[in-house]
């Protein structure tokens, strides 16, 4: 900037745009990512899908990978059931809690247990698991019966591994409410809770549906600590005391000695996992754009 | 109003707001409990020989020294991979344009890559680094994955650092000459950095207790890395095998209090940075 010469300023300029476009590039790194992603997990699996034919692949309940054998239905079930059973005792307890901190706890109470909340989420999922058999497991079989490695143990402890994500997104969503709805209740004079329940939670449904979601897709997507207590048995489980397998555990199972047309089974199990948890991320934006 | 309805509202009223301070106890109670379980059953073996000696027998004695090297070279090559793009992306969204359709793909991306499963990614960086480019399970594969896998978390909390800086110092620098390049060089980027520096401060605390992701690139062996294209082994994937294969309970109990200390640490850090920002 020194000289202000008509040849300096073109020159600037010059740079200036070189700059953005280079800037321009690295921004597109997060949607190269995506695309890379996409093509190299679809190329290695679809068409081991197409082969196996598409109806046989996903209500196939046969899964002998060295016999040709690949239908992942089991997986499928064995993947829904443990994320409806983390929902199921998740949702209650975090939304409970996101309630509490944000309409109900004072200042004081809220600056020390949202950052604990939130350290919760930053505890490895290899832990959980490491504690999900050491403690779940066990209490599960004592109590209940079976070997313990079951649904409802993996569903226990997603459980609390969806908490920290569903409880802070609601929260938002509870304190996104204006006041003046809070305000309008009590003076109509209904009691706090009232107030929570027909005035505060209806408005903030559609942040609080998004929070479920999330809560969803991480369950869905969780792997290692699912393994160390789901069993991992290749079954329709028909109780919540059964062991069960998922999508992402028999990826993982797997992968680490399959070859051939069972490794790309294995890429075929990942681009089904990957189709429904996209699908979840899109309903869960679609809801956030529609607010 | 019926006095007995009125009654019963009362009762209901105590009732719900007793439940959800209870329940928001016993979910504080739970960090403290795994934290307290996990001093309880590993202090006792956690000592400076375990953090600087050479694993024995599969992990059954010694220590983790290799596995804290892998650990360190994978965090510090995935940030170093994926810090630059990720401020640089915030950088062009918030600086460089305006709400668009651009604007709307890249956010999409970025989130869309947020919300995959870190199999996903470890099937991705297996295809692509190890056998495509023929990295081999090496840190520089397991580093390329975890960066792609950071990447949303340091776009988003960048952004929302750049957004927080108030406009009118990006005027003075304006009014002074600066072109655009300078005054997010020189005045945007060093006010943002608090807030970057805390993203990626919970990018490496995410990276660091990644299991799924890097086991398929990073490998499982107990060699210390010499090279970036060395195989190694991550502290959450030592973990994982001590555990899972029932080599030794004390073991893995040492390093999963090892590990959670570390994250924990982290993330200290990163919230101390924040508050610390804030009061300033």
């Amino acid at each position: 900037m020194s000289s202000s010469s008509p040849m300096a300023v073109d020159d600037l300029r010059r740079r200036e745009e070189r700059i953005r476009l280079a800037l321009l590039c690295l921004a597109f790194s997060s949607v190269l990512v995506l695309a890379l992603i996409i093509l190299f997990v679809f190329r290695e699996g679809v068409p081991q899908i197409l082969k196996t034919g598409i109806p046989a692949f996903l209500a196939g309940s046969r899964w002998a990978p060295t016999k040709g054998a690949f239908g992942i239905f089991p997986m499928i079930v064995g993947t829904v059931q443990v994320t409806l059973g983390a929902l199921l005792i998740g949702v209650p307890l975090s939304l409970l809690s996101a309630i509490c901190l944000s309409e109900f706890a004072s200042r004081r109470v809220r600056t020390v247990m949202k950052p604990l909340i939130e350290l919760l989420s930053a505890i490895p999922s290899v832990v959980f698991g490491f504690i999900g058999v050491t403690v779940i497991v066990p209490l599960v079989r004592e109590t209940l019966g079976g070997s313990g490695f079951s649904v409802l143990s993996a569903a226990l402890m997603l459980s609390v591994m969806i908490l920290p994500t569903v409880t802070s997104i609601a929260y938002d969503a509870l304190r996104a409410v204006p006041a003046s709805y809070r305000e309008g209740a009590l003076a109509l004079g209904a009691t706090p809770w009232q107030t929570v329940t027909r005035v505060v939670v209806p408005a903030a449904r559609s942040g609080l549906v998004t929070a479920v979601i999330l809560g969803m897709g991480r369950a869905m997507g969780e792997t290692m600590a699912v393994i160390m207590v789901a069993g991992n048995a290749v079954v329709v489980p028909t109780s919540p005391l059964h062991p069960c397998r998922t999508l992402t555990s028999n990826i993982a199972l797997e992968m680490a000695y399959a070859a051939g047309a069972h490794q790309k089974a294995l890429f075929a199990t990942g681009v089904v996992l990957f189709v429904m948890i996209f699908c979840l991320n899109s309903l869960a934006t679609f809801i956030v754009r529609r607010r | 109003m019926d006095p007995a309805v009125r009654t019963r509202n009362e009762r209901i009223n105590r009732l719900g707001i007793g439940l959800s301070y209870l329940v928001t106890a016993a979910v504080g109670l739970l960090l403290a409990a795994i934290v307290g379980y996990l001093l309880w059953n590993g202090w006792p073996r956690l000592s400076a020989a375990f953090f600087l000696h050479h694993p024995e027998d599969l992990g059954r004695g010694g220590g983790i020294l290799p596995v804290i090297l892998s650990t360190v070279l994978l965090g510090g090559l995935s940030l170093l991979i994926a810090v630059p793009l990720g401020v640089c992306t915030a950088v062009y969204l918030t600086e460089y344009t305006t709400e668009g359709r651009l604007t709307t793909a890249i956010r999409f991306g970025a989130e869309c890559l947020a919300g995959i499963p870190s199999i996903i990614f470890g099937l991705f960086g297996f295809i692509l680094f190890v056998v495509t480019l023929g990295m081999g399970w090496s840190i520089l594969a397991g580093a390329l994955t975890l960066a792609c896998m950071v990447l949303p978390t340091i776009i988003r909390t960048a952004e929302e650092a750049i957004k927080a800086v108030p406009a009118g110092l990006r005027d003075v620098g304006y009014s002074l000459g600066a072109t655009k390049s300078q005054v997010v060089w020189h005045i945007v980027l060093p006010e943002a950095r608090p807030g970057i520096m805390t993203g990626i401060i919970l990018a490496l605390g995410r990276a660091l207790g990644e299991t799924a992701c890097v086991i398929f690139t990073t490998g499982v062996s107990l060699e210390t890395p010499m090279s970036l294209l060395d195989p190694g082994r991550p502290m959450a994937v030592h973990f994982y095998i001590l555990a899972r294969e029932g080599l030794s309970m004390e073991m893995a109990y040492t390093t999963a209090l090892t590990l959670v200390g570390l994250i924990l640490l982290v993330n200290v850090g990163a919230a101390w940075l924040l508050a610390r920002k804030r009061s300033s």
